[in-house]
């Protein structure tokens, strides 16, 4: 059984065709990274599989019960932390737990220990009584996550958790995860952090309503589609970047060209090597530094599939 | 085994912690409508007293020096003054200045006795009086216009008969239930059906918007709480705001205005509560309609003029047209109206008023229901 599955989910609004016949499975203790551009659709999934949104057509299952027809069973399973800050400013870190662990039918000292597990496992301590709307943004998440964790669901869906939170703050979130994780919860995470997105174990890209990719982060590097076959990929280091790029796409010899930091991402024939490159460019006046073959990031891959369901799309009008 | 209020106790817990962390607004909401009670029980009168009145009389050989007018006119004119209705601030001595009075709005009456008015009545003729009203206060006008024309027609009557003789007729008037015909006693357990609209509709109103506003919505929407547990958790404390905002009006009626409740308060009570209950209902639905703040006050506005224009508060419903007299059916202060001035006033029980409160719990079951089913099919 998988921990989530869907197969032809489909949300329409009007005429607007949100999400377009997604089929997801995702295994129980994966963490589940599920990527796309925004206003892809990705939220809406999120809120047809947590039951806020109805599906118009297809199914969706968390752990084998039908979210159309038992949308209660799978709300006692799930636990969801949205992409605002989901939890009430003017309310103690101690109140906010309280409401969400009594939302959930927890009371007396089962709510009490509950509580208290809590506290411990986000090292809340010290903040019970201050307004959760003064916490910062790292607190703030994790009190977020420990109240949509009370009920103890085996699937939880995290919508981009880590939107404007530090970097430390974001690691200490995700260290949790896989602590999670490794207990047996699902984990359903949306994200545009790549680094991100290379923890997870499973990877999913929707591009305007449509799945385009489904694997191992290694699987959608290794793609046909990333790699053009008789194609390799180079970084190129250089002093004035901006100017080498400008030249660089003059080029016959890049098929493609970006920047990533303080070098260049280049895309070329598979006959053509790091020399040639180099006096190539040299020829035309270009200082380079150094020249390194390159294996695609993630976000070579999610690129470059964009651009070519965007061709695609193009194509179809 | 499945309770449809589910999750009752934990929004009832969440939302009391709300108001305790923001007193003040409770206490704002409180206060204001005890604030407008005050100023509106004792600003307005509603009894037509001591209208301006401007005067030409061209009845005497009148300069600007003498005393104007003939013993007659001068007779009429004593007995207008003294029926408390008309205040003659100014004689004016031409047709063109008492227009100006009026055009002006200086006056809203202007009364004009003709040169020939004296000469026409010792011949046994009829004398004439032209008395201008200025319309656009309706009110005003109908008063004035009846005083002055019973004032002539006493006269009349008097000139006619010899002395001794009395109208074989006499009205007397009782005012029941208000004898002093005290506006306050019957403007006041109206203003307190409308002033309940602001604790009730207005806080309900925003709370629902305030999550969608804030995203906690949706996080709200994921839990197994069923949609009528969260909207009566969220209304229960402000029902109880409500029950505490009703007894400060009371008893502030009752003492500061003196105003004698003739019938059973704890029926007052009791039915005041369904009323309570009807505008919280109303609030939360439209909470889940609209998605603003803003939003939300447009509609608090529509119910609140509603509810002073035709429920009967300021205007009375048998005159209003059709169409008006058919909605005033479905504004819940319509009802409460009628309850709140028969039990004051008239000491009604529930003998009387029974159907106006079923009406009431009617309209709040269903409007609640119908909360509920919106929030059901909620699509943020």
């Amino acid at each position: 059984m998988h921990a989530i599955e869907t197969t032809n989910l489909t949300r329409r609004f009007g005429d607007f065709v949100a999400v377009n016949k997604a089929s997801i499975s995702v295994e129980k203790g994966e963490v589940f990274g599920f990527l796309g551009p925004n206003g892809s659709g990705k939220t809406t999934v999120i809120k047809m599989l947590t039951g806020i949104l109805p599906i118009s057509e297809g199914e969706a299952r968390i752990e084998g019960i039908d979210v159309r027809t038992n949308p209660e069973e799978v709300r006692e399973r799930i636990g969801y932390m949205s992409q605002k800050f989901s939890l009430y400013d003017d309310l103690t870190v101690m109140e906010n737990m309280r409401f969400y662990g009594k939302a959930y039918g927890l009371s007396g000292t089962r709510l009490t220990r509950k509580i208290d597990q809590t506290i411990e496992a986000n090292k809340l301590a010290k903040y019970v009584d201050r307004q959760a709307g003064r916490l910062s943004g790292g607190w703030k998440q994790r009190l977020a996550l420990g109240c949509a964790l009370m009920h103890e669901p085996t699937v939880l869906f995290l919508d981009e958790p880590t939107a404007g939170i530090d970097p430390v703050a974001r690691r200490q979130l995700w260290d949790l995860l896989f602590e999670l994780s490794g207990q047996g919860i699902t984990f359903f995470v949306t994200t545009h952090y790549m680094d991100e997105a290379e923890r997870c174990s499973h990877l999913a890209y929707i591009y305007y309503g449509e799945l385009i990719a489904d694997g191992t982060p290694d699987s959608l590097r290794a793609l046909p589609e990333v790699n053009p076959s008789g194609t390799r990929r180079f970084e190129i280091s250089a002093p004035s970047i901006t100017s080498a790029l400008r030249k660089a796409r003059e080029m016959a010899l890049f098929r493609g060209a970006t920047v990533f930091g303080r070098s260049i991402h280049a895309l070329v024939d598979d006959s053509v090597s790091a020399e040639e490159l180099d006096s190539a460019l040299r020829g035309r006046g270009v200082q380079v530094e150094e020249i390194r073959p390159l294996i695609p990031t993630l976000e070579d891959a999610f690129v470059e599939l964009s651009q070519r369901r965007q061709t695609q799309l193009e194509a179809a009008l | 085994m499945r309770n449809p209020a589910r999750g009752f106790g934990a929004i009832f817990y969440k939302e009391v912690r709300h108001m305790r962390r923001d007193p003040m607004a409770i206490l704002f909401a409180l206060v204001l409508p005890v604030l407008q009670m005050i100023i509106l029980g004792a600003a307005i009168d509603t009894n037509i007293r001591q209208v301006r009145t401007a005067v030409y009389d061209a009845s005497g050989s009148a300069t600007q020096t003498d005393t104007p007018g003939t013993a007659s006119s001068r007779a009429f004119l004593d007995r207008l003054r003294n029926s408390d209705t008309f205040r003659v601030y100014k004689f004016v001595y031409s047709d063109a200045e008492l227009n100006e009075e009026m055009i002006s709005g200086r006056a809203s009456v202007g009364i004009k006795i003709p040169i020939d008015f004296d000469r026409k009545l010792l011949r046994g003729d009829q004398g004439q009086v032209l008395v201008m009203v200025d319309g656009s206060d309706s009110n005003v006008a109908g008063q004035a216009v009846n005083v002055s024309s019973s004032l002539g027609l006493d006269e009349s009557l008097r000139r006619m008969m010899a002395p001794g003789q009395t109208p074989s007729i006499e009205v007397r008037p009782r005012m029941m239930f208000n004898p002093d015909s005290r506006s306050p006693n019957f403007l006041l357990p109206g203003l307190m059906s409308v002033l309940l609209i602001m604790v009730t509709v207005m806080l309900t109103a925003f709370s629902i918007v305030r999550e969608k506003e804030r995203g906690t919505i949706e996080q709200l929407l994921v839990t197994p709480v069923r949609p009528l547990g969260l909207l009566l958790g969220k209304i229960m404390p402000y029902f109880v705001t409500g029950v505490v905002e009703f007894s400060i009006i009371l008893i502030l009626m009752r003492f500061a205005f003196m105003i004698p409740i003739h019938g059973n308060v704890i029926v007052l009570g009791l039915l005041t509560m369904g009323y309570l209950f009807v505008n919280l209902a109303i609030g939360i639905l439209v909470s889940t309609k609209a998605n603003s703040q803003s939003e939300a006050l447009q509609f608090c506005m529509v119910v609140m003029l509603l509810s002073i224009f035709l429920s009967g508060f300021m205007f009375p419903r048998e005159t209003m047209p059709l169409w008006a007299y058919l909605i005033s059916h479905f504004v819940p202060a319509t009802y409460m109206i009628k309850i709140a001035r028969g039990v004051i006033l008239r000491g009604a029980g529930l003998q009387e008023l029974w159907s106006s409160g079923l009406i009431l719990l009617g309209m709040g079951i269903v409007l609640l229901l119908a909360a509920a089913k919106r929030f059901q099919n909620m699509t943020v």
